[in-house]
C-alpha cells in the first residue's frame, strides 16, 4: 500500500530536516520525502497533516515489557499498543526478566512475541551475566546472534571490579554496544532516597550522589582499558555529566542516557511520601536536575529514555520504602519530552534528536528517522492538542505513574509502523 | 491511582484539628500547647497519679506492632485503659503477613472489626502516613513510630517534661547528643522545639550518624561535646544502638563515650540547672555514666509517666476533635434547611 502524509511540518533531526512538506513511503519504506511526488508514485492512501507535526518513530533504549514473567503487569502485545499510543516505534527491552533473558531461548521468545504484536520494534538487550548475577559471563555472542542488540546488567550492576573488568574484555570484540548503570551496592547501603534535605527531613535511607558517582568513575577507567563500546544508563547526577563529559573530551567511546522523570521530578517530589515517586536511581535535588536538562541540550546526554516499568496496583499500594520502584512511562515520554521544549529547557530539534536519531545511533538501528529506504516508521503528532493524562485511560498494564492529572500540550494523533497504521487517536 | 500530593496536613481535618497523628512537621504552636495542656490535666499534681476517665468509653483502639516494642507499647494500652476504651493488640510481624497477606488487607479486615483508632509501629518511614490514607473516613490513625522517620508521642513527652521543669520552651537552648541519623525520636523532638520556638536547637555526634543535610532540620551541628554543651539548658541523650558499631559507623562503644558520653565534667559545662532526658532504654556507660544517669538533674524515669498522660491527650484530643467535626456538619446542615425554610417563606410572602 502506497501511502503520503501530506503537508505536514516534517522534523527529522537525523537529516536536519524541519520543514512543511510530505512523506512519500510505500511496502513498509520511506520512499521519499519532498514537496513533489516522486516519478510514477501513485498513493493509495493520503494523509493529510497541515498543522501537524511529522517525526519519526521514537527510539526507547530501556523500556520493560512485563515479558516473559510478569504478563499480568504487562505482555509485548499490551505494552507495544502503549509505546505506539505515545509515537515510540523501537523498544529496547532489559534482560531483567524472569527469567532472565540470558538464553538464546530468551531471547528468541522475546522477539517471536514482538513479531507477533507486529506494533512495534521489540529489540531485545542480552543480559552480561547468567542470571544477572553478577559473577558469571553469559554466552553473550549466542545472544548477539539470537539477536540481541546490547548487553546490560539492568538494575543490577556487577560489584566485583575484576568481574567487570573480565565482562568488558571479553565483550569488546562483540560489536554491541555494553549498557551499564553504575552503581556502588556498598555505598547505597539500602538507601532510596536521595540524600538531602528532604531524606533527611523524611527519615528516609539515604542514596548518596556517590552511590553512582565513584561507580561511574570506576567503570569510566575499566571502560577505557578495554576498549568496548559503553552506554551508561539512567545517569541522575551533576557529577555523573561530568564525568561523561570528560570522557567524551578523552576520546571515550561512551554514550548515555537520562530517563525522561529525571528531568520533570526531584526530591521535593517525595515530601507526601507518594509511592508512585519511588523510582531507582532516586529522584535528585533540582540542580542535579537542571544539570541533566543541560546535559541533553549540550549534547553530553544523548538519549532520553522512557524507563517504562509497569508494575501492578499492589507493588505501590505499600508504604514508600517497600514500595517497588518505577514508572509507567511509555505514554508520557513524547509529552514530557515536549513539555521540556515548551518550558524552554531544549530546542525542537535537540528534544527530538534524543528519543530519535540519537538512540538508533546508540544501538546502531535503522530507525528513528526519515530517509529513503529506511522503514517508514512515522508518528504525526497535533503540536496544539492539550490534554490530561488520566490513568484509566492508558493502554499499558501498569497505571503507575506520577504525572496523572498533569496537562500536556501536543498529542500523538496517528502513528505507522512499518508503513502500517498502528495507533489512530 | 491518586497522584495528589499528601502532605503533613493530611492528619487535620477541615476545621484544622488533629484526625490523625503522624508527624509533629506541619502542626501549629497552638496544636502542639492544646497537648501538653490536656496531658496536665490527667495528672494530678500533688501525687502525679494519672486518673481514670470514661472519655473513650464504649471505642475501640487497636494497636498494630509489625516493629518489636515493649515501653512503648505498653505506655499506650495503659493510656488507653486509663481512657477507658476497648484495646487489642496486634503482633503482626508474627502472624497475619508471614502467611502472605498484604499489609492493606490486614488493615481493612482489622478495620472490618469495628476499630475507631489504630495506635501503628512500623520499620518503614512514611507507614503511618501510608495507612492514614487507606484507612475509611472515620477511623483515625496515631504513629508510634515509623522508619526513621517520626516517633511524635515521645517527643511531646519530653516538651512536656522540658516545660514541667523549665517553662516556656521559647527561651531555651536544648542540645541533642548521639545518633541523629537513624533516630526519628530526635526528627520529631527537632520539629517540635522549633514549632514551640526553641531558642537554639542543637545536635551534637559524630559525622557518621547525622543525615545529609542536618541544617535542613533547622539545628546546629557541632562535633565537639565541648562546644555544643556550652550554657544549654537541655541535654538529650539518644540511645546509641549496636548495629552502628557492626556497619562501621563508630569504632567502638568506648570510644563514642570516650568523645560524646555525657559524664559529670561535661555535665558541668551546660547551666547549672540544666536537665538531662534521654528516651530509654539507656545505655549506661555508653552515651551515659550512671552518676548523671542517677544524678538531681535528671529527669528520665519522669519522662516515663509522662508518656502515658501525653498519649492520653493525643487520643482524647482526636476524638473529640471528631465528635465536634460532626457536630458541626450537623448543625451546617440544619442552619441550611432553616436557610431553604426561610428562602421558600420568603419566595410565598413575595406571591
Amino acid at each position: 500500500m502506497r501511502r503520503i502524509i501530506k503537508n505536514g511540518r516534517v522534523i527529522d533531526p537525523s537529516q536536519n530536516l524541519d520543514k512543511v512538506t510530505n512523506v512519500y513511503f510505500s511496502r513498509g519504506r520511506i520512499v521519499a520525502v519532498s514537496d513533489e511526488a516522486p516519478e510514477g508514485f501513485n498513493a493509495d492512501q493520503e494523509v493529510d497533516a497541515t498543522g501537524k507535526w511529522v517525526l519519526p518513530g521514537l527510539v526507547d533504549l530501556h523500556a520493560r515489557l512485563g515479558e516473559p514473567g510478569s504478563q499480568y503487569t504487562g505482555s509485548i502485545a499490551s505494552e507495544t499498543k502503549a509505546a505506539v499510543s505515545g509515537g515510540i516505534t523501537s523498544i529496547c527491552c532489559p534482560p531483567d526478566t524472569a527469567p532472565v533473558n540470558d538464553s538464546q531461548a530468551v531471547t528468541e521468545l522475546i522477539q517471536r512475541r514482538g513479531r507477533q504484536a507486529a506494533t512495534a520494534f521489540v529489540m531485545p538487550i542480552g543480559a552480561m551475566t547468567q542470571g544477572l548475577d553478577g559473577e558469571r559471563l553469559s554466552n553473550s555472542f549466542s545472544l548477539k546472534d539470537a539477536g540481541c542488540i546490547a548487553l546490560s546488567q539492568a538494575n543490577k550492576p556487577i560489584q566485583n571490579s575484576l568481574t567487570l573488568k573480565n565482562a568488558l574484555e571479553y565483550n569488546s570484540t562483540l560489536d554491541i554496544p555494553i549498557f551499564l548503570r553504575s552503581e556502588d551496592k556498598q555505598l547505597r547501603n539500602g538507601g532510596i532516597a536521595h540524600s538531602g534535605p528532604v531524606s533527611s527531613r523524611l527519615g528516609l535511607p539515604e542514596n548518596p550522589p556517590a552511590a553512582e558517582t565513584a561507580a561511574l568513575a570506576r567503570d569510566l577507567v575499566l571502560v577505557e582499558q578495554s576498549g568496548v563500546k559503553a552506554h551508561f544508563s539512567q545517569l541522575s547526577c551533576a557529577r555523573s555529566v561530568e564525568l561523561i563529559a570528560d570522557a567524551k573530551k578523552r576520546g571515550l567511546p561512551v554514550t548515555c542516557d537520562v530517563a525522561i522523570h529525571q528531568l520533570h521530578l526531584s526530591e521535593m517530589d517525595l515530601l507526601g511520601f507518594n509511592s508512585l515517586f519511588n523510582v531507582s536511581p532516586p529522584l535528585r535535588s533540582m540542580s542535579d536536575k537542571q544539570a541533566l536538562i543541560y546535559g541533553v541540550k549540550t549534547g553530553v546526554i544523548d538519549a532520553i529514555v522512557s524507563d517504562h516499568t509497569p508494575l501492578d496496583r499492589d507493588a505501590k499500594l505499600l508504604p514508600f520504602g517497600e514500595s517497588a520502584p518505577g514508572i509507567s512511562g511509555l505514554e508520557t515520554l513524547m509529552a514530557l519530552v515536549l513539555k521540556l521544549v515548551q518550558n524552554g529547557d531544549l530546542d525542537l530539534m535537540t528534544a527530538v534528536r534524543s528519543v530519535t536519531q540519537k538512540p538508533a545511533e546508540i544501538i546502531d538501528c535503522k530507525t528513528g528517522c526519515l530517509t529513503e529506504g529506511h522503514s517508514a516508521d512515522i508518528c504525526i503528532v497535533d503540536p496544539e492538542a492539550i490534554w490530561t493524562l488520566d490513568t484509566q485511560q492508558m493502554l499499558s498494564k501498569g497505571k503507575n505513574t506520577p504525572f496523572a492529572g498533569w496537562e500536556f500540550v501536543g498529542q500523538v494523533e496517528q502513528t505507522f509502523f512499518q508503513g502500517r497504521p498502528v495507533f489512530r487517536l | 491511582m491518586s497522584s495528589k500530593l499528601a502532605g503533613p496536613n493530611i492528619q487535620l481535618n477541615e476545621l484544622g484539628k488533629l484526625k490523625h497523628f503522624l508527624t509533629l512537621e506541619g502542626l501549629k504552636a497552638h496544636h502542639l500547647t492544646e497537648i501538653l495542656d490536656t496531658a496536665e490535666s490527667f495528672i494530678n499534681p500533688v501525687t502525679n497519679e494519672i486518673k481514670k476517665v470514661p472519655i473513650l468509653r464504649g471505642k475501640s483502639i487497636m494497636n498494630l506492632f509489625f516493629e518489636p516494642s515493649t515501653r512503648t507499647r505498653t505506655t499506650f494500652e495503659i493510656a488507653e485503659k486509663r481512657l477507658s476504651a476497648d484495646i487489642e493488640s496486634l503482633d503482626i510481624q508474627t502472624s497475619a503477613t508471614k502467611k502472605g497477606e498484604s499489609l492493606l488487607d490486614t488493615l481493612w479486615n482489622l478495620q472490618a472489626m469495628q476499630a475507631d483508632m489504630f495506635v501503628i509501629r512500623h520499620a518503614e518511614s512514611g507507614a503511618a502516613h501510608f495507612f492514614s490514607q487507606h484507612v475509611a473516613p472515620h477511623v483515625h490513625v496515631m504513629n508510634a513510630g515509623d522508619g526513621q522517620h517520626a516517633h511524635p508521642t515521645q517527643a511531646m513527652l519530653d516538651m512536656y517534661t522540658i516545660r514541667k521543669h523549665k517553662g516556656d520552651i521559647y527561651d531555651l537552648t536544648v542540645a541533642i547528643i548521639g545518633d541523629v541519623l537513624h533516630s526519628r525520636v530526635v526528627r520529631s523532638q527537632i520539629q517540635a522545639l522549633s514549632i514551640l520556638e526553641a531558642r537554639e536547637i542543637r545536635v551534637i555526634g559524630p559525622k557518621t550518624l547525622m543525615p545529609e543535610s542536618p541544617e535542613a532540620l533547622g539545628v546546629h551541628v557541632y562535633h565537639n561535646m565541648e562546644e555544643g554543651l556550652k550554657d544549654v539548658d537541655v541535654i538529650i541523650m539518644v540511645r546509641l544502638q549496636n548495629e552502628r558499631m557492626t556497619s562501621a559507623l563508630i569504632p567502638s562503644e568506648k570510644e563514642f563515650f570516650k568523645v560524646y558520653g555525657l559524664t559529670e565534667e561535661r555535665l558541668a559545662l551546660a547551666k547549672p540547672d540544666a536537665i538531662v532526658m534521654h528516651p530509654g532504654p539507656i545505655n549506661r556507660g555508653v552515651e551515659i555514666d550512671s552518676a548523671v544517669a542517677d544524678g538531681s538533674q535528671s529527669v528520665i524515669l519522669e519522662q516515663v509517666t509522662y508518656g502515658i498522660a501525653v498519649r492520653m491527650a493525643v487520643m482524647a484530643i482526636i476524638m473529640s476533635n471528631a465528635a465536634q467535626l460532626s457536630q458541626h456538619k450537623l448543625e451546617q446542615e440544619q442552619q441550611a434547611n432553616l436557610d431553604l425554610i426561610e428562602q421558600n417563606n420568603q419566595a410565598e410572602g413575595t406571591l
